[in-house]
């Protein structure tokens, strides 16, 4: 792996950026109307001046490369505008709620990674018994569920019939660790669902092609046990096309985590931005998807970069 | 399989048919598409009840002999509103992953055939639009748009011409290599019949696959789309909206909750195979 490519590749992702901005800015030209023909619908009447006055203060008597410059100069100094209801900057409470969504999707990632594995490489050891139907069944369920769905199954079996975990809630890890995670645990668990699947099909694929392979029969016949096979040879080359699929998928959980949060009542970005659209209260929508959108993208380039550290074959040129 | 290899016909389209109805779980999920297909179509001859008629008497039942799925808060019959259902989630996703093909096949021929600029503006373009996670910026478009019917369709649209203009450049890209791309274009071909005669056509099979993969990533996509209540309005029976109508009532009627889920789940499984089993049949190193 190069610096240049390096480079290049944080490149690429700063426009990506940029375009995002552009997108999100442009969003508020989308609305019916203007902003304040909806914000008055929802306030009653309002007078000629008044409106005016509101035009004024969201820079919309302003030429539109003057709005997108000063929007586009407050977001690189961490002004986000201020929310139109609560008064307080959106940045602000975007910091506050990034953690429980990071929080949230880190788990997602953990559970998923904890279940699709060692289901994977049973299905493939196993292949066509009982522990391979049981595992396929489990892909072709968690491929085709919406997770929002499964996410009720799991609270009217886990917390309505069995109480183990709250039905919805955040509780703060300061406040209680164990609490913490028990409220997490059930939304990271139903997020997690579908890349669990992703991951033990890939699994089970990539040990069983791996498997076949030369290398394998040669370590079987000079005499290694089944199992130092599998971990020392097999594995260590089937995890390579794994951790891209996981690589690929993993940026995905922020945008599932959006209906996880509201759910759950998880206070993240995701259900912020929710809020912001029961309020219209734009800035708020518009910060917390540049928000999420922005930490997609840096989210792959990490993934990216990784790729290249953990596999020497590939070099980007 | 390599008795049975020779005697595979010829012709491109008879061997996949063959190889296609030789796997179970493709025959499987074509039967579970055609179900659906069948259950929006037929809508109003099976239907046991009105989906959106409301009979108080009949309210929060379970299943019974009468009320084969049982009733929600209103007394309407979940199965006539899971039929009906079937309706919204199929138009919707049909419509949005026709408009996304058409929109992003057209950028991704262009970038494909042309390459050099039009190749690098318009996959800068789609780069943008791919650093969205989808159901977001179908989320943001609806938020400023509001939601309803049309929207919902143009939302979840452009959240897919992306990856539908990505398949079909690299499609593009593959067969305008071959020998008889070269062939017809030393012969004196124009641009328009090497595109519509040769390398369109020699691009439909991944695009097949594409687009019956969408339909379910369609499908899970109007679903929580309608969950959050940003897709069609009541009493449109969307499947996502009933899931949310009976989240309040998991104590005292699950099914509210739990039958739409199982509608979802078992149509998006039966595009899931049918693409599965499409792609493992189209695929021309298979089966030769």
């Amino acid at each position: 792996m190069s610096a240049g490519w390096l480079v290049r590749r944080v490149l690429m992702a700063l426009l990506a950026a940029f375009g995002v901005g552009v997108l999100v800015f442009a969003l508020l030209r989308l609305i019916p109307g203007d902003v304040v023909t909806q914000l008055i619908g929802l306030e009653g009447n309002v007078s000629a001046a008044q409106q005016a006055e509101m035009r004024r203060l969201f820079g919309l008597d302003q030429p539109i490369w003057m709005q997108f410059l000063s929007w586009f100069s407050g977001l690189v100094r961490g002004d986000f505008g201020i929310s139109l209801r609560t008064d307080r900057p959106v940045f602000q409470d975007l910091l506050l709620r990034f953690p429980v969504t990071l929080e949230l999707t880190g788990l997602a990632l953990i559970f998923a990674v904890l279940v699709g594995l060692p289901l994977g490489i049973l299905a493939a050891l196993r292949r066509g018994q009982a522990a391979d139907l049981i595992s396929s069944s489990f892909v072709l369920i968690g491929l085709a569920a919406p997770e929002f769905w499964l996410a009720i199954l799991m609270i009217l079996l886990f917390s309505l019939k069995l109480g183990w975990f709250p039905p919805n809630g955040y509780v703060s890890p300061t406040e209680s660790l164990t609490g913490n995670l028990k409220s997490l645990f059930l939304p990271a668990l139903a997020l997690s669902f579908g890349l669990a699947a992703a991951t033990t099909r890939i699994v089970r694929a990539s040990l069983l092609d791996v498997l076949s392979q030369d290398y394998i029969r040669t370590a079987r016949a000079k005499g290694l046990s089944g199992g130092a096979v599998v971990v020392k040879h097999a594995l260590r080359n089937a995890l390579i096309p794994v951790i891209t699929v996981i690589g690929l998928q993993v940026g995905s959980l922020l945008g599932g985590a959006v209906i996880i949060e509201q759910l759950f009542g998880l206070p993240g970005v995701g259900r912020f931005a929710l809020e912001g659209i029961n309020l219209r209260d734009y800035p708020v929508v518009q910060g917390a998807v540049l928000w999420i959108a922005v930490s997609y993208v840096l989210v792959n380039v990490v993934v990216d970069v990784l790729y290249g550290v953990i596999d020497a074959r590939v070099t980007y040129s | 399989m390599s008795a049975a290899a020779v005697k595979l016909p010829r012709s491109p389209g008879r061997r996949a048919a063959l190889l296609f109805f030789r796997t179970p779980s493709g025959v499987v999920g074509l039967l579970l598409v055609l179900l659906v297909v069948g259950c929006a179509l037929l809508a109003a001859f099976i239907s046991p009840y009105d989906p959106v008629r409301y009979l108080p008497a009949d309210r929060m039942q379970g299943p019974s002999l009468s009320h084969l799925l049982g009733t929600d808060l209103y007394g309407r019959d979940l199965l006539s509103r899971i039929i009906y259902g079937s309706r919204i989630s199929l138009s919707v996703s049909v419509l949005s992953v026709s408009l996304a093909l058409a929109l992003g096949g057209l950028l991704g021929a262009l970038a494909g055939y042309y390459l050099g600029w039009v190749d690098t503006l318009i996959m800068r373009l789609t780069d943008i639009l791919l650093a969205f996670p989808a159901i977001l910026l179908a989320i943001a478009l609806l938020a400023f748009l509001g939601g309803g019917f049309w929207n919902l369709t143009l939302a979840i649209a452009v959240a897919f011409t992306a990856p539908f203009a990505r398949v079909v450049r690299a499609a593009v890209l593959r067969s305008r290599d071959t020998m008889f791309v070269e062939a017809s274009l030393s012969l004196g071909a124009t641009d328009r019949r090497l595109l519509w005669r040769h390398v369109l056509p020699n691009s439909l099979g991944p695009v097949l696959v594409e687009v019956t993969l969408r339909l379910a990533y369609a499908i899970l996509g109007e679903a929580a789309l309608s969950f959050l209540g940003l897709g069609t309005q009541p009493p449109a029976p969307a499947w996502g909206q009933m899931i949310a109508d009976g989240r309040p009532f998991l104590e005292t009627n699950a099914w509210i909750s739990v039958a739409p889920g199982l509608a979802i789940m078992l149509t998006v499984l039966g595009f899931n195979l049918l693409g599965d089993a499409l792609r493992d049949a189209l695929d021309p190193r298979l089966g030769r």
